[in-house]
């Protein structure tokens, strides 16, 4: 059996002169949490459409659970999944949406009332899928995917509109899943999130693979930074060309300079600033993590 | 295929679908079979487009369904309303990637959807044909008709081509209304363009070129409801109305089945 869930290599798709996705490579192995991660209009959707069959790809390969990703019903009953937020029938209550597609699947019915229970809606199943909140929607979504007890689930944006208490629901959910052997293969734009769950990452720019392989890699290879505040905003372009002079990279984010650098240099940048007449409000040696990375790999943010 | 024809059934079950469809067609169906009676001795005519249909026909072994082939037009249309909507909601509602991710074997699909309309359509003319035939037979008596042929074995021939006939326009509408609602994905587009082309457009261009109507499918599926006319014969509509079907399949099929889902 092949050790990855999902392999691609060299996935591309262009509309017309666009490439939504440029010549993508990354693996997924099998058992494992991925986070898949990137900007808007990064092609994230794209990529997980032609791993489903909805798209066909310009060009390049790739298989879902060993089997080649231009086959799909070999494949397909063993999938689960959620794209682009969650797409049922609004006049038809969530178990009746649910029966739809557990008839069209071939999954035994009882199944329908197991999920509703699982996601939180007991008690809601009966209502029409209209009247739903958008957390109930995405509650349904997750339930839908889980229908074929799939041995790969791809959710997209699975905690768009759910509470704190939903998204704390779903993590458990996805890891009690992965425990099992599920693999799990999540976009999301909460990346602290994906932080918490994910041993692997994917990372996507304008339609290309930036980063893919374990998360702990990722940011293994990432440099310290130090965070610093001003008392006054106009003191901040002082300090991140007195660091620039001293050979440190800076990015601006937020009323903040990111400066890498390890946290012993954070005293000596302290020395330098009041030696200027400069007041820090804040200087904050930080280890670097997915949020950081994803905004330094991607170019977003500064 | 049967898993997609029970899952299809499961939308099309839902009340306010299949009792709306089933009240409209139905309303229609006894105001039209009825108009045929009560108006029989009007100057303005009972039938169509201010035909007279004369007791001596009513009373032939045919008369039984003369109401019900009236009506196989309009229930054609309202097929073809209700499926161009179920084709194309599920590119407005985003569930056919749902449904492609359960049953990615594109054809099945839609020879699964082709399955579940066609026995709709069976119930839709079943059921009104049954209405049509038992309103007429209860207003016989006053619009002093005859019935004594219409349950001879002649008269059940009828019955039975009748209802043939109906169902096979029914379901060439609803071919359309599915190929339509595939190729624009948009409920209000497919049902508008074809009630326009069908209700305002063929009349128009028949009025103005009366020759025209040989060729135009709307009137070809009307036509094979009522088992031919005077005009064109039942042949020539089945043949005709049978390509423009057979292109709207092969149309449809190809654009279903290669087209990327990416709404």
């Amino acid at each position: 059996m092949n050790s990855n869930a999902i392999e691609v290599s060299g996935l591309t798709k262009r509309y017309d002169n666009l490439a939504a996705v440029q010549s993508a490579s990354f693996a997924v192995p099998r058992g494992t949490i991925c986070g898949f991660v990137g900007p808007n209009g990064a092609g994230k959707t794209t990529t997980i459409r032609m791993l489903l069959g909805l798209i066909a790809p310009t060009s390049g390969t790739g298989t879902v659970l060993g089997h080649s990703i231009t086959e799909p019903e070999k494949y397909l009953a063993s999938v689960g999944a959620m794209i682009e937020g969650p797409a049922f029938y609004p006049a038809l209550t969530g178990l009746e949406n649910l029966k739809v597609l557990a008839t069209m699947g071939g999954i035994p019915i009882e199944r329908v009332a197991e999920l509703i229970d699982l996601v939180g809606l007991a008690g809601r199943g009966g209502d029409k899928y209209k009247t739903y909140s958008l957390g109930m929607k995405q509650r349904l979504g997750i339930a839908a995917a889980l229908l074929p007890n799939p041995e790969l689930l791809i959710l997209d944006e699975p905690t768009n509109g759910l509470d704190p208490e939903g998204i704390q629901e779903v993590r458990d959910l996805l890891k009690k899943l992965a425990g099992e052997g599920t693999t799990v293969f999540v976009s999301s734009h909460l990346l602290s999130e994906l932080e918490i769950i994910s041993q692997h990452i994917v990372m996507l720019r304008k339609g290309e693979v930036v980063f893919a392989g374990a998360i702990d890699d990722l940011l293994l290879n990432q440099k310290p930074t130090i965070i610093v505040r001003t008392v006054n905003q106009s003191d901040l372009e002082k300090v991140a060309a007195m660091a620039t002079a001293q050979g440190h990279h800076v990015t601006i984010r937020h009323s903040e300079a990111h400066i890498e650098g390890p946290h012993e240099w954070a005293p000596v940048l302290n020395q330098m600033a009041f030696e200027a007449g400069i007041v820090l409000s804040q200087l904050t040696p930080t280890l670097p993590n997915l949020e950081e990375t994803f905004f330094e790999m991607t170019g977003g943010q500064s | 295929m049967i898993q997609v024809f029970l899952a299809e059934w499961r939308k099309l079950r839902r009340p306010t679908l299949l009792l709306g469809t089933f009240a409209a067609a139905l309303f229609f169906n006894g105001l039209i079979t009825a108009f045929i009676y009560l108006m029989i001795d009007s100057p303005d005519g009972n039938g169509d487009r201010g035909r007279t249909i004369t007791r001596e026909v009513l009373a032939l072994p045919g008369g039984s369904v003369n109401g019900f082939a009236s009506i196989g037009g309009l229930l054609g249309i309202i097929a073809l309303c209700v499926f161009a909507a179920q084709s194309a909601q599920e590119y407005t509602y985003g569930t056919l990637r749902n449904l492609l991710v359960r049953q990615p074997r594109r054809l099945v699909l839609l020879m699964g959807k082709y399955g579940a309309m066609k026995s709709f359509a069976l119930l839709l003319t079943v059921i009104n044909a049954v209405v049509s035939i038992g309103i007429s037979l209860y207003l016989s008596d006053r619009a002093k008709v005859t019935t004594d042929l219409w349950f001879t074995s002649e008269g059940w021939t009828e019955i039975g081509h009748t209802l043939v006939n109906v169902y096979i326009s029914i379901i060439f509408y609803a071919i359309i209304g599915i190929a339509l609602g595939i190729l624009l994905r948009s409920p209000i587009s497919a049902i508008s363009i074809a009630l326009v082309w069908i209700l305002i457009l063929e009349n128009l261009i028949g009025a103005v070129k009366p020759v025209t109507l040989d060729w135009m499918p709307g009137n070809q599926f009307a036509i094979i409801a009522q088992g031919g006319t005077p005009d064109l014969s039942y042949s020539h509509a089945l043949t005709l109305g049978s390509f423009y079907v057979l292109l709207a399949l092969l149309v449809s099929s190809f654009i279903f089945t290669k087209r990327d889902v990416a709404n």
